[in-house]
């Protein structure tokens, strides 16, 4: 916990930041737009459809499918601007639908009495219809901040800086402290929000000045406080860092510590890391510059560059194929850590010694009846397709579950077997028995450092010390670090320090 | 000072007035006097343009009205209707200021103006200056109605029904502040009204009108002479026969 808090007034202002733009973004056009709509309600009605149906879709998918939108018209595709425009469409409705409403409600009465007196229409709109309407407008605005708010913990994933960080970065190496940590930082700045633009409403509704001032002023200090960090940031003018991107698990916060500690270590250059990234995410940033190293393993990216799942002919051959891809992509493998991250399939031992399970060709007779748990990705992956047709499995059912909530299941019995990673701490912490892929049906999945195209142009230094790394890491060393955070609670700084002060001896 | 010739408002393929031809002598009161549906309120809003006519013309002091944009005349018209349509998020003061501050009176002169126009509709400047509409009674709400519409010192105004929602008393009341009022300035009205005692009270000449056309035009006394037909007889004579039957009832309960 207290190695969290010093860190808690940048994401908090980070999110907040995120979250006042987007929310102000949405103000700008939504407002505008009802006004529009309440003018012209049957060409507003497909208007209001859309916007009914982006708020249906869910909120993480609607911010992961940001990037690749972003990346096909060429802008930068992961970070804040994703976050930003994920969130913006996210608080359009409920300001669209209260300005409209707020418009058409205005009494008939009042609006025959603005032409009467002689105003033009635009007089109209400011002087009497925005007025009457604005108690129901900043009703909208209200909802609209809460959800952004709370919504914008899932930037995270798509690499924007926000309290989604505890929460992600908690959820995965069993941190409670830092997912409430997360989540009431989040809770308490959307009821300041809440409670700030409600005074604005409650001063508007009562037609009290003072009311309508102590809100404004509040919101303001509330942005210049969201501002102030990143402001701060240009006036001391650092050269742009190196950054260190992470998947969303244990062993990539752990290697993302190691590899940006290195870097401090080795060059001048200040580094910083993005954790929680998705796996297309971050390898996106990497080939677009946005982010200059990362960890990633043999096997995932042989599928996902070459589509390949077949069995490789050797280790070498493997890492052969996937360098030459990367290379057309201008990213360099700066090192082979010296481990291998592959699914296993693994139950609990006691299950496995009863039935006399080592092989997972063991399973085939017990799958029409089980369950099988893996993470969002498997399933879906090829690797999945070669496994099963390899070994003839046919489960019951597969559920798609989050990582850190895998190995709870398989101790429970939720699930009979569950996809682990083969370094993962939790395997030892919960007593799983992995079993022995005899078949060779997975495809090798040696951890790689990559190095994207900046790095390795502008930073010969960073690219050695990448290269020390070269086989320092064996997968029981891997394991225990990841044990280190999973089961001892160690935060993953402290287990990668620990690793590069033994490395420097 | 106000004149209409020939015209015809239709909406699709429903006439709501016809063949309309009307004149208004500066500084007279002509009622336009009708049911509901006879066209009445659509006649007088072709006058300020809240209505834009079919076919026809409309003149206001010998202009055609639509030399000048809607807005700006109807900031020299004024106008008062039943429903009255306050602002309510303004003050009473702000509420007459309104036309004023359209037209870029500078703020003290808007003040001094609001201050003359209560004492004129009878309610205390100082009392009623920062009220808001919603504390006001209905013949409250009325007289500021007024004051709004002859706030921009208007030559012409055009009241729809306005004293239409008030019990008779106040009715009474606010009728004869009206015509106080229109004596002082010698301000050009045209007032529609459904009720022919008001129409007899306030006209110096009455315009019937029934299905979007005018059936007549003439003094109350003109009317009631040489009616067009039996319908205007029978709405002429109506009121006396009430008058007639109430007085009957009076003399026959007394002790």
């Amino acid at each position: 916990m207290n190695e969290l808090l010093p860190t808690l007034p940048d994401y908090a202002a980070a999110h907040l930041q995120l979250s006042l733009v987007a929310l102000l973004a949405g103000v700008l056009v939504s407002v505008p737009l009802g006004i529009w709509a309440s003018r012209h309600p049957r060409a507003a009605r497909p208007v209001l459809a859309v916007a009914s149906a982006l708020q249906t879709v869910p909120s993480l998918a609607l911010l992961a499918f940001m990037v690749p939108a972003l990346a096909a018209v060429g802008a930068p595709s992961i970070g804040w601007l994703p976050a930003a425009l994920g969130l913006f469409v996210y608080s359009l409705l409920p300001i669209l639908h209260n300005t409209a409403v707020g418009m058409a409600t205005i009494d008939a009465s009042i609006l025959e009495a603005a032409d009467g007196v002689g105003m033009t229409a635009g007089e109209r709109l400011r002087r009497v219809e925005l007025p009457l309407a604005l108690p129901v407008i900043l009703a909208g605005i209200r909802t609209a901040a809460v959800w952004t708010v709370g919504t914008a913990t899932l930037a995270t994933p798509v690499g924007a800086r926000s309290l989604g960080y505890y929460i992600f970065g908690g959820l995965q190496t069993r941190n409670y402290a830092a997912i409430l940590l997360g989540c009431a930082a989040a809770a308490a700045l959307a009821l300041l929000l809440d409670a700030l633009v409600g005074l604005l409403e409650r001063g508007v509704r009562r037609r009290r000045r003072g009311l309508v001032r102590a809100g404004a002023l509040g919101l303001l200090a509330l942005a210049l406080a969201a501002s102030l960090p990143p402001l701060l940031g240009l006036l001391r003018a650092e050269a742009r860092p190196l950054v260190v991107g992470a998947k969303p698990f244990t062993e990539q916060y752990v290697l993302s510590r190691i590899v940006a500690g290195q870097l401090e270590r080795a060059t001048a250059t200040p580094t910083t890391t993005l954790e929680s990234l998705g796996s297309t995410v971050v390898f996106d940033g990497l080939r677009s510059g946005e982010i200059d190293v990362y960890v990633d393993y043999v096997g995932t990216l042989r599928a996902m560059l070459l589509g390949r799942t077949d069995r490789a002919a050797s280790r070498a051959a493997a890492l052969a194929e996937v360098r030459e891809a990367l290379a057309r992509d201008g990213v360099t493998v700066a090192a082979t850590l010296g481990f291998e991250n592959t699914y296993v399939l693994a139950l609990p031992r006691a299950q496995a010694e009863a039935l006399g399970l080592a092989r997972i060709g063991d399973l085939a007779g017990h799958a029409p009846g089980w369950t099988i748990g893996g993470d969002y990705e498997l399933f879906h992956r090829p690797e999945w397709q070669a496994l099963t047709t390899t070994y003839g499995l046919r489960f019951a059912e597969q559920r798609s579950m989050d990582p850190s909530l895998l190995y709870e299941a398989a101790r429970t019995g939720e699930v009979q077997v569950i996809a682990a990673y083969s370094t993962d701490g939790r395997l030892d912490a919960y007593d799983l028995t992995p079993l022995v892929d005899d078949r060779a049906a997975l495809p090798p999945y040696d951890a790689l450092v990559l190095a994207g195209p900046r790095l390795v142009a502008e930073h010969p230094a960073a690219l050695a010390a990448l290269q020390a790394l070269a086989g320092r890491i064996d997968a029981a060393a891997m394991r225990r670090m990841n044990a280190a955070v999973d089961r001892d609670g160690q935060s993953p700084a402290a287990v990668a320090d620990a690793f590069l002060a033994e490395l420097a001896q | 000072m106000i004149a209409l010739e020939q015209v015809r408002k239709t909406y699709g393929a429903v006439t709501a007035i016809a063949d309309v031809s009307l004149e208004v002598a500066e500084g007279e009161l002509l009622v336009l006097l009708g049911g509901s549906g006879s066209g009445k309120t659509t006649a007088l809003k072709t006058i300020n343009r809240l209505v834009e006519p079919t076919s026809g013309r409309v003149s206001v002091a010998g202009e055609d009205v639509r030399t000048l944009p809607g807005p700006l005349l109807r900031r020299r018209v004024g106008y008062v209707f039943q429903r009255l349509g306050l602002f309510p998020h303004m003050t009473v003061a702000e509420n007459i200021g309104v036309t004023p501050s359209l037209l870029g009176w500078p703020r003290a002169r808007i003040d001094a103006r609001v201050d003359e126009l209560l004492a004129m509709v009878e309610l205390d400047p100082a009392e009623f200056r920062e009220r808001d509409p919603a504390a006001l009674s209905g013949g409250q709400a009325q007289r500021v109605a007024v004051a709004r519409a002859l706030a921009a010192e208007p030559r012409v105004m055009l009241l729809d029904e306005p004293f239409g929602a008030l019990d008779p008393r106040t009715r009474g009341h606010l009728q004869a502040a009206l015509m106080n009022i229109r004596a002082r300035l010698g301000l050009t009205i045209v007032f529609v009204t459904h009720d022919v005692v008001e129409a007899l009270l306030l006209g110096d000449r009455i315009a019937v009108m029934r299905a979007g056309r005018v059936v007549q035009v003439g003094s109350g006394r003109e009317l009631a002479h040489t009616p067009a037909d039996a319908e205007v007889r029978a709405l002429l004579t109506e009121p006396l026969e009430l008058a007639a039957a109430a007085r009957a009832r009076l003399l026959a309960e007394a002790p």
